[in-house]
């Protein structure tokens, strides 16, 4: 098949099929130079970038939400085009009429849509509520299914973040597909994978998914609607550049209009846009300043994207987090880097717009990155804090090598593969509810295996562990159900149509579960192994404290003795998750990931043996808890690097704060060290780093005078966030954290 | 130290894994205890006392260097400081001979102060030496090191005769060495000794107030303030000019 707008393309199987990869592959120019060619923002998109500012102050100053339209129910063409300034912008799209407008999404749950709304001071207008009354919503149909140990499970925070009232996300559709062959083609073969399936049997499976395929082609004729209404006909492959970003975009807008999930990731799109620069820089269309125009003006869409949360979602996440992840760099099976120009383009809107969180920028780390990139990023993230690193050695093998990143951590093949998110659960918690033979102390709940409280007058190792494998046993299992039951019910009544349809027809599905708490739990088993913990009962005879004596070895100081116990845990966790089958036959995976709720997690937990008192904040993520690091940064990391990948498959969150001067003593230094300690980490076969490079006093800084620091961000857990819009307990949270100012 | 089956073994009093101001690089750091010197801007005070810190032997702190060796890359490595590692000279001299037979590069951290066989023993398996010539006066190394100026000024003498390479590091302290005269000196010296590969000034910091609370003593240096970022950029210049 050939189109005239693939003229000056490498032909290949991507003409015949649906094959973004092999588009790629054969015509993308891997780059090994250095950040010299880049160039700086053009005036159009300092002025444009100023409007964008000066709506976020005003944002601010509205306390968080600008503006929501209560009339409207948030879908693909529902709005009129709305612009920040129509004649300057090139690229275009908004998810409402109005930048910072919010929409409403009611398909995940109709409560959520309430609560926010009069959060902010307005309500839900009369003809959303009427069209809802008889419409089931997500969270109508996982609340009729809920067994009363769900609702148990979900009220006392054993388990908790789950996607039951709002979208799920954590769906990458490969929005790329839009741009190289535009709407029409995939229309054509969604509908001739429609026409093969009724050559089978009709079973259940079979029936949803012509059903859902019904679905797919009806949103991409929405989708060609949508950018009508901006003036765009999309049913042809992009023609230049500037219309690839544009088709691209569109394909991310209508996911973003659709659906309200929690994380709603781009993908892997720079290297992409790439092979249309090249071609365009060649026929003399588009220089590099005009080439950096183009990403500037998409990313500026991305940082405006916005969805309708409540302000107790905010507290959670700190802010409202989109978790627009782009994976950029790592390197090809065939050896050759995936690093072009324009990795170094999209990272340079960190400049050319000034630091932000969103874009989550991700670059994928392999030991054969080109040295300049390596400094170039290293530098970035000295100057910014703004991008996170995730290890291409250990994930390439597994998903090849155009994958991408969900929210934080979470990898899968783009176009290829989707996941059924579940939050996670809290294991510091579980291991008190056994120890407490299935009760509470923080809810007052009994749930679980009823038994005796844990009798002893000092802790006894052996005993402790084999009552909470017995609990993770029953946790893991009615884990399992509950996931089933929210993504049943997601996939009933608030499918993903958008976004699938720029999926493969036969898509791989993951299940991702997560823990939190794992430090926590490793040294407290530590403290019960090496030291002695004696239990501290109250008038009802349940365990409420602990007396610790003597010394015991903690996680994060490259001590095996502690650190094989956490890696341990993982082990048995996702040893007892697969147990239990899964909906839609999704394969079990784990990740050690809490974004920013480890202080609500640690807020719902009582007091742990490790020493950690009721109600304290746990580390985030993989991370080991704060200020027990005695051997200094790399131990700590060695620590995390542990942590194994193949039980972990969702993904192993550290975040890693360090002060400027312990990294060396002048810039160079200090970039040329810190491509020395990602190197070392992820040789270590680690999988992820969040890196901040700042001292604790400037957080102390902001944390006093917020007015003066508005474009602090600071990467949290898997992502990077504004430090004003933490909650202050989170700011608090954050500063107690362990800097390594080691000199 | 001696033990029975005649290892020795080595008085330590921290180790830091991440360094990377001590040498090139990323270094893993290992504090020694025990220092015969009391400079009055010791910034680890807790390393002075000839007691205290916990035995190791040479393998086994080889070893735990080893488990960092994917961060070193092509410049990093170990580097022994203090306290005075000179004083556990023998013990250093088997940690780098074993930390050489695991591809990991050496450097050592000393004030110069002592010169003898064991020593020289050292100095065959040290990559590098960093070597602090804290002043420029020998009143000063009286009244503020307690030891004479001929120690470091005889140390990098065998240094250079044997030809390793070396690193020279002053601190400057604000009134006692701060003004050019000292830094005419410094250069001086400097210039006489081929082996000396790069000389750096450090900004005297007091950040190690709080450790000498812990320990219930006065920082002998609390009434001095730290320099400028001018002032250090001005003297830098000043003695770039006078080794060209």
């Amino acid at each position: 098949m050939k189109h005239k707008n693939w003229e000056g393309f490498v032909g290949g199987a991507w003409q015949s099929e649906i094959n973004v990869r092999d588009f790629i592959q054969k015509n993308y120019n891997e780059y090994v130079g250095d950040s010299s060619f880049l160039a700086g923002p053009t005036q159009r998109t300092n002025d444009l970038m100023k409007k964008v500012n000066s709506l976020f102050a005003l944002e601010k100053q509205f306390g968080g939400v600008l503006d929501i339209d209560t009339a409207t129910v948030s879908s693909l063409t529902s709005y009129s085009p709305g612009y920040i300034d129509k004649d300057n912008e090139l690229i275009v799209g908004m998810q409402t009429n109005r930048p910072l407008k919010r929409g409403i999404n009611p398909f995940g749950g109709m409560r959520m849509a309430h609560q926010a709304c009069e959060a902010y001071g307005y309500k839900v207008s009369s003809k959303i509520v009427n069209e809802f009354q008889y419409r089931t919503t997500h969270n109508d149909g996982v609340y009729r299914a809920y067994t009363d140990e769900m609702r148990l499970a979900r009220r006392c925070h054993v388990i908790t973040g789950l996607p039951d009232a709002y979208g799920r996300g954590r769906i990458i559709g490969d929005y790329r597909r839009v741009a190289l062959y535009g709407i029409d083609r995939l229309v054509e073969e969604k509908k001739k994978d429609k026409a093969n399936l009724a050559k089978g049997d009709f079973k259940t499976e079979t029936i949803r998914l012509d059903e859902e395929l019904f679905q797919q082609i009806t949103f991409l004729g929405y989708m060609k609607e949508m950018a009508a209404m901006y003036g765009f006909d999309i049913s042809q492959p992009a023609a230049n550049t500037k219309e690839a970003i544009q088709w691209t975009y569109f394909g991310y807008l209508a996911a973003i209009k659709e659906q309200n999930g929690a994380a709603m990731s781009l993908g892997r799109v720079s290297t992409f846009f790439d092979i249309y620069i090249e071609r365009d820089i060649k026929a003399g269309i588009l220089t590099e300043e005009t080439a950096q125009e183009l990403v500037d003006d998409f990313v500026i869409k991305l940082r405006i994207a916005r969805h309708l949360r409540t302000p107790e979602y905010n507290e959670l996440f700190g802010g409202d987090p989109m978790w627009i992840t782009e994976a950029v760099g790592g390197m090809g099976e065939d050896g050759r880097t995936l690093v072009t120009k324009s990795s170094y383009r999209i990272l340079n809107t960190l400049y050319t717009l000034g630091s932000s969180p969103e874009p989550n920028l991700t670059v994928l780390w392999a030991q054969g990155l080109p040295e300049g990139f390596k400094s170039f990023c290293a530098k970035v993230s000295i100057d910014t804090d703004s991008i996170q690193y995730e290890n291409d050695d250990v994930m390439r093998p597994i998903y090849g090598d155009d994958y991408a990143i969900a929210c934080c951590v979470s990898a899968m093949k783009v176009g290829k593969q989707m996941q059924f998110f579940g939050a996670r659960c809290n294991i510091a918690k579980l291991l008190l509810i056994a120890i407490n033979g299935g009760y509470d102390t923080t809810s007052g709940i009994n749930i679980g295996p009823q038994e005796d409280v844990l009798s002893g007058d000092v802790l006894d190792y052996d005993r402790v562990v084999e009552r909470f494998d017995r609990y993770l046993a029953w946790l893991s299992k009615l884990y399992v159900n509950t996931m089933n039951v929210i993504h049943y019910m997601h996939d009933k009544y608030a499918y993903e149509k958008s976004q699938m349809a720029l999926h493969d027809t036969d898509v791989g599905r993951f299940m991702a579960f997560g823990i939190a708490g794992l430090s926590v739990v490793a040294d407290s088993l530590s403290a019960i192994k090496y030291a002695k913990v004696t239990p501290l009962k109250d008038s009802q005879g349940y365990i409420v404290g602990f007396e610790t004596e003597g010394d015991f070895p903690k996680f994060g100081n490259d001590d095996d003795r502690v650190d094989l116990i956490a890696k341990e845990l993982t082990h048995k966790t996702i040893t007892e998750l697969r147990k239990t089958s899964t909906y839609r036959n999704a394969e079990h995976t784990l990740s050690v990931l809490t974004i920013t709720s480890n202080v609500m997690y640690g807020k719902n937990t009582g007091a742990t043996p490790d020493g950690r008192a009721a109600g304290a904040a746990f580390a985030p993520g993989a991370n080991p808890m704060h200020n027990r690091e005695e051997n200094g940064a790399l131990a700590s990391l060695n620590s995390v690097a542990k942590l194994s990948f193949d039980d972990c498959r969702d993904g192993i969150s550290n975040t890693f704060s360090i002060a400027p001067q312990a990294l060396g003593k002048t810039d160079d230094e200090r970039s040329a060290n810190l491509v020395a300690i990602l190197n070392g980490y992820f040789a270590k076969k680690a999988h992820h780093i969040n890196v901040n490079v700042l001292n604790r006093e400037t957080l102390i800084e902001a944390y006093n005078n917020p007015e003066a620091y508005p474009n602090l961000t600071i990467r949290v857990s898997g992502y990077a966030v504004n430090f004003h819009k933490l909650s202050r307990e989170q700011q608090r949270e954050v500063i107690s954290r362990t800097f390594h100012i080691a000199m | 130290m001696i033990m029975e089956n005649s290892v020795v073994t080595g008085r330590i009093s921290s180790i830091q894994s991440l360094g990377t101001v001590d040498g090139p690089g990323v270094r893993f750091v290992v504090f020694m205890q025990g220092c015969p010197l009391r400079c009055g801007c010791c910034h680890n005070p807790e390393t002075q006392g000839m007691e205290g810190g916990t035995e190791y032997t040479p393998k086994e702190i080889a070893e735990r260097a080893e488990k960092y060796k994917e961060y070193f890359g092509s410049k990093g490595g170990i580097t022994v400081s203090g306290g005075e590692p000179l004083l556990q000279a023998e013990f250093v001299a088997e940690l780098f001979k074993e930390c050489r037979k695991k591809g990991i590069n050496t450097c050592l951290d000393t004030s110069g102060c002592i010169l003898n066989d064991s020593v020289k023993e050292l100095l065959k398996y040290t990559d590098l030496v960093l070597l602090d010539i804290k002043y420029t006066e020998q009143e000063q190394y009286r009244n503020f090191v307690g030891c004479e100026m001929s120690a470091p000024l005889r140390f990098l003498e065998y240094l250079n005769g044997i030809e390793k390479a070396t690193v020279i590091r002053q601190v400057v302290i604000p009134t006692l060495n701060d003004n050019s005269e000292n830094i005419l000196r410094l250069a001086e010296i400097v210039k006489k000794y081929p082996c000396i590969e790069k000389t750096e000034l450090l900004p005297f910091k007091k950040l190690c107030e709080e450790k000498y609370s812990g320990l219930k003593r006065d920082f002998p240096f609390a009434h001095l303030p730290e320099p400028t970022e001018q002032k250090m950029a001005d003297l830098w210049e000043r003695f770039n000019l006078e080794i060209k």
